[in-house]
Order: C-alpha cells, then structure tokens, then sequence
C-alpha cells in the first residue's frame, strides 16, 4: 500500500516537472516563431533609408523617422510627468498619509485605475487634455495621456517597493535625529530604488506600445515631417505600423514587420537600461 | 546627579493602557538595566525616552519626561535635535545597505557635517569607541551587510555615537547575538559609561546583573521595583520581583 503509493508519488513527481516545461517551452517557442517571422519578413527593409524616410504611399520610399520621433517625444514628456507623480503618490501614501477610510478609498481607486482599459484613458485625454486645456491634437496631449495612462502601474509597484524597506532601517535613521524627509531621502528612496525603477520601465514599455489612447487623442497616420515641438502633431510607432498592415499592397507587410522590429529595438534599449541601472544601484553599497 | 527624571508617566495606545504611574531618576554615566517578562511594557518605556513612540499612531502620553532638566514632551522641542542627544540601538542589528563608512557618517551629515576631514575623524573615533576599529580599518568602503552580526551590532553603536549623544539607550542588543559577541558588547558597554549614560533593556537577567548599576523591574506597565543592581538580585523588597529573579514565572 504505502509502497504503491511511493510509486504514484514519483510519477506526480516527473510529471509535474514536464508539464511546467512545456508551458514554459510553449512561451519561448511561440515569441520565437513571432521574432523569426517578423525578422525574416522586414529585414529586407530595414535600412537607412528606411529609418530616415517619412510615411509614403510608395512602398520602396516609405520610412519610419516620423513615428519614431513621435514616439521619443511622447516618451520624453510621459517619462519625467509620470515618474514624478508616481512617486510623489506613492511616497505620499506610505510614508505620509495617515490610515483611514480616505486613504484606502484612494488606494482602491488607484487599483482600480490599473486596469481600466486603455481607450477609457483616450477618451479622458481628448476631454481633459485636447479640448478642456485646448492643447489640441498634440505630442503634449498624447503624452499627458499617456502619463496618465501609466500612473496607476507606476504608483503600485513604487508603492509596494515602498512598502518592502524594512522598518528597522527607518527607525535607524529616526533614532540618529533624522527627519521625515532626510529619512526619505537617505534610507527609503534608496533602498527601494531599483523597484521603483523596475516598475517604472516596466509601465513605459507599455506605454511604447500603446495605439488606442492615442489614436482617441488625435495622432495622425500621415506625418510627413519630424515634430519639433510638444504642440505640433504626431504619430507614434504603432499606429504607424497599424496603418501599414492595413495597407493593399504586399510590400508593405513587409514594411510593418520592419516597423515591428524597430519598435522591439526601442523597447530592448529601455528593459536593458532597466536592468543596467538597477543593477548599478543594486551594488552601490 | 540624575539626567532623566520621570514623572507620573502613563502612556496609552488607544484604549489599552501601556504604563502605569511610571517615576524614575537615572543618574548620569552609569548603566541602568530594565528587566521583566515580555510585554510588561520596558521597551515602551525605553522609547519614551527619545520620543521613538511618536511614529506609531495612536499613542498618547501624560506625565513628564525631563532629560537635563528639560521636558522632552513640551511642544517648543525639537524632536531631531532631542535624538541626536539621546542614541539608540536596536535589538536587530540595522545597519543601512551602505559602505561601513557611509553607515557611521550618515548621523553627522544629517547634523550638517560635510567636511571630508572631519567625518574621517568622527568615523575613526566612533569605530574605535565601539571597539571595531582594529577589524573594519581596511574595508571601510565595503558593505555593511559584510560584517557579522556582531560586528553589525558593534557597527550601529558606532552609528549612534558617531552624532556625539549623552545618552544611549539600547533595546535588547544582545539578544540576536552570540555568546562571544555579546560579552564582547557587555566588555564595550562598561568602557561607554564613562562618557555616556546607558539604559538597557534586556531579557537575560545574568546580563542585568553583571552589567548594569541599577536595576529597574517591569511587570504589567508598572515599574514593581528600581534599585541598585545588588540589591535587586539578591535583596528584593518586592515578592514579585523576586519571583520573576528566582525564576518563579517569565
């Protein structure tokens, strides 16, 4: 009996192990299948001409530049707004804010803004952004959506990094005659830096590939110039790519997976300054 | 003389009375042990001292503490400037995931001090007050995180007398350490009451005992009995005091 049930036991055993791997295995083949597809798709086209060319109806003279600057702008601004405010919230919450009914209605909110669907975020952009502040069709417009867009993800995960500095250490810092904000500064902010920083890149790369709020809050398809400032107007990487899929001519599917291919190289630089910083203020003591 | 004074002291979190009538007199460079079972409320006293219990919501406090003659509860004190007269260590060794050097300069600076000069000085003479100097000289750029837990316990000594205090209060730092360790702590302490007055909190009455010049014993938010340490251990007035001593409850 108990020996029969040893055997059963093992076989569990291995078998739980083989079914964890191929779900594993599963994940890596498919982005594997997507990656060759798309790079054996829009290598071809991906040259410089191809990077510095506007949007174009011919396929062989079609380019990127527009988009891709209209994304480095976006980017730009939602960057620096939704960090600040993120953390600014995040800090306030746990390190300020007193327990109560009013605090844990805003923390409910908060969780609840992270998954309200994207186009919603649209829509209160062009209300707010667009016509309330009359920034009209513009990067500043698609930013400040976006910043908020991404500012729930942002004051989560600040907040449980927040959260995961060990009291003692405050205490520490306390006990030497430190106030709230020396506090803060030397003992919190550093030691729940590299989260921070994780979460943060984390909700930009979301941001990189968004195209519902922005295509609500106005970016164009055709930009045929790069944008020189926060009030003129844009397209981003993706819905430049949306427009070339839905394209008649062949060639410029091809085109799209070019696309495709800078937009993972832009969103590859983030993740890998990400895990740079991190890991640079992970050793810093 | 005596360099803290309390008066009438009863502290409450919320409804639930944590002290009861605390009055107490600790004389200036000696080390006062308190002692008792826990949660009878002796590091709830010793965070009175140096106002640690305001961060905790809900805990209201009456009576007085005065530490050189002045009440530390009185709204005109700074409560930054009262810590950095009156250091503590905790039972954890915490030093902060920081440089060695960092750890015992983040007081100073937090006070002002940036000369480069003067902070190598404060951490010569901080490290060497908590005997750690002769192991950490050549490693000072590296991580705290590095030392042994006693070293680290040694190192937040440091910390404490790095902003120069006249008191240190410590709450039960011995007790995440080994024997060895521990003695090498005790050995440090009585070096310390020359210059700075300690109160200690601790949960090893042979501690209390071998340590400490005064003795206080805690039980249920009152303070039972507060004595010269000889008296306490072998001389108690009080029957509870000396149950708890012979090892009757705690």
């Amino acid at each position: 009996m108990s020996a029969g049930n040893l055997t059963r036991r093992k076989i569990y055993d291995r078998a739980s192990r083989v079914v964890f791997l191929l779900a594993t295995l599963l994940g890596v083949a498919a982005l594997g299948i997507l990656l060759y597809r798309i790079l054996s798709d829009g290598l071809g086209w991906l040259d410089w001409q191809f990077i510095s060319s506007f949007a174009s109806r011919f396929p062989e003279k079609a380019g990127i530049l527009s988009a891709l600057f209209g994304s480095l702008w976006i980017i730009g601004i939602t960057a620096p707004v939704a960090f600040i405010l993120g953390i600014g919230t995040a800090l306030y919450l746990e390190e300020y804010a007193k327990k109560g009914w009013f605090t844990n209605l805003i923390q409910v909110n908060i969780n609840n803004l992270a998954g309200v669907p994207s186009i919603v975020f649209g829509i209160l952009g062009l209300g707010l952004f667009v016509e309330g502040f009359l920034f009209g069709r513009t990067i500043l417009s698609g930013a400040l959506t976006m910043a908020l867009l991404v500012l729930p993800i942002i004051v989560v995960a600040s907040q449980e990094a927040i959260r995961s500095v060990p009291q003692h250490l405050r205490n520490a810092s306390y006990a030497l005659g430190a106030s709230k904000w020396q506090t803060i500064r030397g003992v919190v902010i550093p030691a729940a830096f590299p989260s921070i920083l994780t979460g943060f890149i984390l909700a930009l790369s979301r941001a990189i590939g968004e195209t519902a709020p922005l295509i609500v809050v106005g970016a164009v398809t055709f930009i045929a110039f790069v944008p020189s400032s926060p009030l003129d107007q844009f397209t981003v990487l993706p819905i430049q790519i949306y427009s070339w899929t839905s394209k008649p001519q062949d060639e410029f599917r091809a085109i799209a997976a070019a696309g495709i291919i800078v937009l993972l190289i832009v969103l590859f630089t983030l993740n890998a300054t990400a895990v740079y910083l991190r890991n640079k203020y992970q050793k810093r003591y | 003389m005596s360099i803290i004074e309390v008066r009438d002291l009863n502290l409450y979190y919320g409804q639930h009375q944590a002290l009861h009538n605390i009055n107490m007199e600790i004389e200036a460079n000696s080390i006062t042990a308190f002692i008792g079972p826990s949660g009878c409320g002796k590091s709830t006293f010793l965070r009175t001292l140096n106002r640690m219990n305001d961060m905790i919501q809900g805990v209201r406090i009456d009576g007085s503490v005065k530490v050189v003659g002045e009440d530390i509860y009185e709204s005109r004190v700074d409560v930054e400037i009262l810590r950095k007269n009156i250091g503590m260590v905790f039972q954890q060794p915490n030093p902060f995931p920081k440089s060695i050097y960092e750890n015992i300069t983040f007081g100073p600076r937090l006070h002002g001090i940036t000369d480069r000069n003067k902070l190598d000085e404060i951490v010569e003479s901080s490290l060497k007050a908590a005997a750690l100097w002769g192991e950490v000289k050549d490693v000072l750029k590296k991580p705290a995180y590095g030392l042994s837990g006693g070293q680290q316990q040694r190192l937040c000594i440091a910390r404490a007398l790095a902003v120069n205090p006249q008191i240190l209060l410590m709450d039960e730092p011995t007790s995440a350490l080994d024997p060895i360790s521990t003695a090498k702590i005790e050995e440090l302490l009585d070096e310390l009451k020359t210059t700075y007055t300690i109160v200690i909190v601790t949960h090893n009455m042979q501690q209390a005992a071998r340590i400490s010049d005064k003795t206080a014993f805690f039980l249920n938010g009152e303070l039972v009995e507060f004595d010269s340490t000889p008296v306490i251990f072998q001389n108690p007035c009080d029957k509870r005091t000396e149950d708890y001593i012979t090892g009757r409850f705690g």
